[in-house]
């Protein structure tokens, strides 16, 4: 038997005991070392070999992920690891750390129960650490730290033993403050880091060592001899004393929870059902007996086994040849093959229980965030993305003859990745897709250039545009087309607070409505409002504040639908809106239910919402990155340069050892091309970083311009538009 | 000048004398379908009685008016429609914007299904409540409206008329049953019960007037559109006999009357 086929088998042994097993995620800042990490645990468990790891970039198995050295797609591995003489089984997913794959992570946390945050010793704590580790508590994962890259501090900036000492307890410091912050309560619960309990790891992913406050009364090898055998370059020792695989899955197994432990935890955060049910009881016990309850967290084309859907099976065996049923779908059906993960290997099993990281086929219309069940159940909560999509590009075949093809292969581009919107232009016919940067649609081009051979033209890159309102307006008359009808609309901003709870998915209409008004409430919003809350789009709410209308609840569809298609399609530029308060004060409908048809209620309401909004103050507004610069004191000017010079601010300068960390914002719509600029403008000597920071006001000398531009790419009348276009005033 | 002319029931020949020779005087003619439709005839034939060349308006053309108001300022214009105009209550708003705007307005009546119900199942008119229609429902809401008219009528003893939805395409008694005991199996409040009245092609050649249980109805044949039906509350006795000579209704109704 070979050394691969024996860990196969203890793989499918642990697989049914889940007090031996730990679903965990690497998390990390882009650069931080996560995939180099990866490598060196999988050589560690004899997946890979030992001088491959680290070179190899194992799990980076996209052609391109290797030549750009940055991963994107999260993948996953299974490994067996001993631990005080008893076997575990560890299910590792490997996450992308580019802003531009935010969704990936999210999407990663939600099948894990454990991270490992790794955070660069001589960078310390970045800014998407922070955001990786709000992540990973917001889904209820617990965090352990490694710190990579020590031996960086001691050859590269020469720091003394004390000052390593002190720049690595900084670190410990800087990532409990955030758990801190970011959660009390369970920082309370004792979810910090703590090098003395070994919740922390010290080490270098590349050189394949590590040490822990528990390695060192093992093996005796602690800070100080660290310190000498970097000096004395002899890494290897090192390794061979302390394997990195060792010690990092020895502090995984005792501070991170088992899926028994977890499920009990986390049930209640990542599912909103009767936690009472057979289902939510199950579990909550992480069962096998119970029926089957998997969430999709990933979805692959094999270009043989068909779609692949990937996730966490939290109750319940999966087995070939079982009938389930995706949340949403009518109908049932039929599990192919139930498959495991090696590496980029997917290996079938006979059957898959509870608490595993687990791979499917022969199921349809299933999507990333899809619950399968094998009964009716509520689903889970749909999985929140902490950015929205700020670029679109419009794609076209080469060949007209691709464009079946082509319209194929976004639509399953689409499927595998949920922050990628696919749009048909239906005046240009163009396809439009989105994304969260220049990076990300590049690697969709790539893809359906190279996967799926489709020669294509991209056009450049646009930003995407919102909308909103500054003031109040109303009430504005809506009429139907036959005048039978009338809707009464205001519109203001909704505050902060509201839009927060709404994009954060604390709000949303599958939450239960006094849950909803009590947070809502909460957040500043009037009892009345937010009792009335009848629908969500985007950011934008509708309110409902008539009382006592006959057959109004019948025409809510009609006016919901009217409601999200303005919402979708601003007046200003036909971009989405973002932060409306929309209310319904009042409506007077016709009898009878053919004078009262969608032909009559959308465009009333479209009409109305479009006037009050252009009364009311409308704004475009657009994204902005912040942007982070690590570069040489030397150039720190031509660096600054580059933010200002594109309509960019400056927020913080500082300096560690000889490197400035720049601390910036600017527009997306400047940053186009800035990789290459910044390259050339510091000798290739910056690094940089990009992180999702909202969108904001466009500066009102801009606004006019802008919203012309927009409505010209748009083929729309080049006036602005006003009140009068959509109502009589 | 505006002329709302009806066209009456189901074929070119149902206008009245009056209508004719005002379609004859006009400028220009105007007809819309989308409230109601002339089942047995074409566009070329009536064309070929009236001697006019007709442009016919979609929804969003009468809705919006503009180039009927425009015409009429200055030239006699007239609309035609199935039935009586201002039955399907829809072009009185056209009616009074037009008077806004100084433009003489009048009606010019066509035989209504309001009236041809009674004529051919012997319900009597005074009888009759509220109508309402049956519309096709939309993402899946049923408007419940007809069901509420029909229990408000029946708590009155009176009939209810109601209109079969033609936006989509001709709605048939059959359909409007099936919706109309869905919203029954919800609500339970024992409205879709009972004696009903299924009529189609009303002022053709042959129309079909059919009275039977709800459940019996709906398994009946009406043929081709356009179809209507009355639920009716409470018979007199003299209405139980024609529905029995006139629509083929089950004899025991005799003993249901008030």
């Amino acid at each position: 038997m070979t050394r691969r086929k024996k860990m196969v088998e203890r793989v499918k042994k642990l697989m049914n005991k889940p007090e031996k097993i730990r679903d965990i995620g690497i998390v990390a800042h882009i650069d931080h070392g996560k995939t180099t990490l990866t490598d060196s645990l999988l050589a560690g468990a004899g997946i890979i070999s030992q001088e491959l790891a680290g070179t190899q970039l194992f799990m980076d198995y996209y052609e391109l992920e290797q030549q750009r050295g940055i991963t994107i797609n999260a993948a996953n591995v299974s490994m067996v690891h001993e631990f005080e003489g008893e076997e575990y089984l560890i299910n590792l997913i490997d996450t992308p750390g580019h802003i531009d794959f935010g969704g990936d992570v999210t999407r990663a946390m939600r099948a894990v129960d454990g991270a490992i945050v790794v955070v660069d010793a001589v960078e310390g704590v970045m800014p998407q650490t922070e955001t990786v580790l709000r992540q990973a508590l917001r889904e209820n994962v617990k965090p352990v730290l490694f710190i990579n890259k020590v031996d960086r501090l001691i050859n590269e900036l020469k720091v003394d033993k004390k000052e390593m000492q002190l720049r690595l307890s900084k670190i410990i410091d800087d990532v409990n403050e955030l758990i801190k912050g970011m959660s009390k309560e369970k920082y309370e619960q004792g979810w910090k880091v703590d090098a003395s309990d070994g919740s922390v790891a010290f080490g270098s992913a590349l050189y394949k060592w590590a040490i822990s406050v528990p390695s060192m009364k093992q093996s005796g090898i602690g800070f100080n001899e660290v310190y000498d055998y970097c000096q004395k370059d002899d890494v290897k020792s090192l390794a061979e004393k302390c394997p990195l695989h060792q010690i990092l899955l020895d502090m995984v197994i005792p501070h991170l929870p088992n899926p028994l432990e977890a499920q009990k935890d986390r049930i209640s955060v990542i599912w909103y059902g009767d936690r009472k049910s057979i289902v939510g009881e199950a579990m909550e016990k992480c069962d096998p007996n119970g029926p089957i309850a998997l969430m999709v967290t990933d979805i692959m084309m094999d270009p043989h086994a068909g779609e692949v859907a990937t996730g966490r099976l939290f109750s319940g065996v999966l087995r070939r040849g079982q009938e389930l049923r995706v949340s949403g779908m009518p109908a049932t059906s039929r599990v192919q093959q139930v498959g495991i993960f090696i590496g980029p290997d997917r290996l079938e099993v006979e059957e898959a229980p509870a608490g595993n990281i687990v791979a499917i086929t022969g199921i349809k219309d299933v999507i990333v965030g899809s619950t399968i069940s094998s009964i009716e159940m509520t689903p889970f909560e749909s999985i929140k993305y902490v950015s929205e999509p700020v670029v679109t590009v419009a794609v076209e075949a080469e060949h007209t003859k691709d464009l079946p093809k082509l319209i194929e292969v976004l639509r399953q581009l689409s499927k595998e990745d949920p922050t990628l919107k696919v749009e048909i232009d239906e005046e240009t016919g163009e396809h439009l897709i989105s994304g969260m940067g220049e990076l990300h649609l590049e690697i969709v081009a790539y893809r359906i250039e190279h996967d799926h051979k489709i020669p294509i033209t991209t056009s450049p890159p646009i930003v995407v545009y919102r909308e909103t309102v500054q003031g109040r307006a109303g009430p504005v008359e809506g009429k139907s087309p036959n005048r039978h009808n009338r809707f009464y609309i205001t519109v203001e901003p909704l505050p902060k607070e509201v839009i927060q709870l709404i994009k954060s998915g604390a709000v949303s209409m599958r939450v239960k409505e006094l849950e909803r008004r009590q947070l809502l409430m909460d957040a500043g919003m009037d009892k009345e409002e937010a009792k009335n809350l009848a629908g969500i789009y985007g950011s934008n709410v509708l309110l409902d504040m008539t009382k006592g209308i006959q057959y109004l609840r019948e025409t809510m569809e009609l006016i919901l639908e009217g409601f999200e298609d303005v919402m979708r399609n601003g007046p200003l530029a036909k971009e989405p809106c973002q932060g409306i308060k929309v209310k319904l004060v009042d409506v007077k409908l016709h009898e009878d239910a053919v004078h009262r048809g969608p032909a009559q209620v959308i465009p009333a309401i479209r009409h109305a919402i479009h006037a009050s909004i252009l009364m009311a103050n409308p704004a475009i507004l657009e994204p902005i990155l912040d942007v982070y610069i690590h570069v040489p004191a030397d150039q720190m000017g031509s660096a600054s340069r580059e933010i200002q010079g594109r309509r960019g601010q400056i927020l913080d300068v500082h300096s560690e050892g000889d490197l400035v960390i720049i601390r910036g914002k600017a527009p997306v719509a400047e940053l186009f091309g800035f990789a290459g600029d910044i390259r050339s403008a510091t000798e290739g000597r910056a690094l940089w970083s990009t992180e999702y920071a909202g969108f904001e006001v466009l500066p009102s000398n801009l606004q006019v311009d802008i919203i012309r531009q927009i409505r010209q790419r748009k083929g729309l009348k080049l006036e602005m538009p006003k009140p009068s276009d959509y109502v009589d005033l | 000048m505006l002329t709302f002319i009806g066209l009456g029931l189901y074929d070119e020949k149902d206008i009245t004398l009056k209508g004719l020779e005002a379609i004859k005087d006009a400028d220009l003619v105007f007809a819309e379908f989308y409230t109601s439709a002339l089942a047995g005839s074409t566009l070329e034939t009536m064309e070929q009685l009236y001697g006019k060349k007709i442009v016919v308006l979609s929804r969003e053309d009468v809705e919006r008016a503009d180039q009927i108001l425009t015409r009429a300022k200055d030239q006699n214009v007239v609309l035609l429609s199935g039935g009586d105009s201002m039955i399907a209550t829809t072009h009185v708003d056209l009616r009074l914007r037009a008077i806004d705007q100084g433009i003489h307005t009048r009606v010019i009546h066509g035989p209504s299904i309001c009236s041809a119900v009674c004529g051919l199942t012997g319900l009597q008119n005074y009888r009759f409540g509220k109508s309402a229609t049956v519309t096709f429902p939309y993402k899946e809401q049923i408007s419940e409206a007809p069901y509420d008219t029909i229990k408000a009528n029946k708590e009155h003893n009176l009939h209810t008329l109601l209109f079969m939805d033609i936006t989509e395409k001709y709605m048939t008694i059959n359909q409007a049953i099936e919706l109309l005991l869905r919203v029954e199996r919800s609500r339970e409040e024992g409205v879709i019960k009972g004696i009903a009245v299924g009529i189609a092609r009303a002022g053709s050649e042959n129309p079909m007037v059919k009275a039977d249980y709800v459940d019996r109805l709906q398994k009946y044949d009406f043929g081709p559109s356009l179809h209507i039906m009355v639920f009716p509350g409470r018979l007199h006795f003299l209405e139980a006999e024609a529905l029995i000579k006139l629509a083929g209704a089950p004899l025991e109704i005799r003993s249901e009357v008030l």
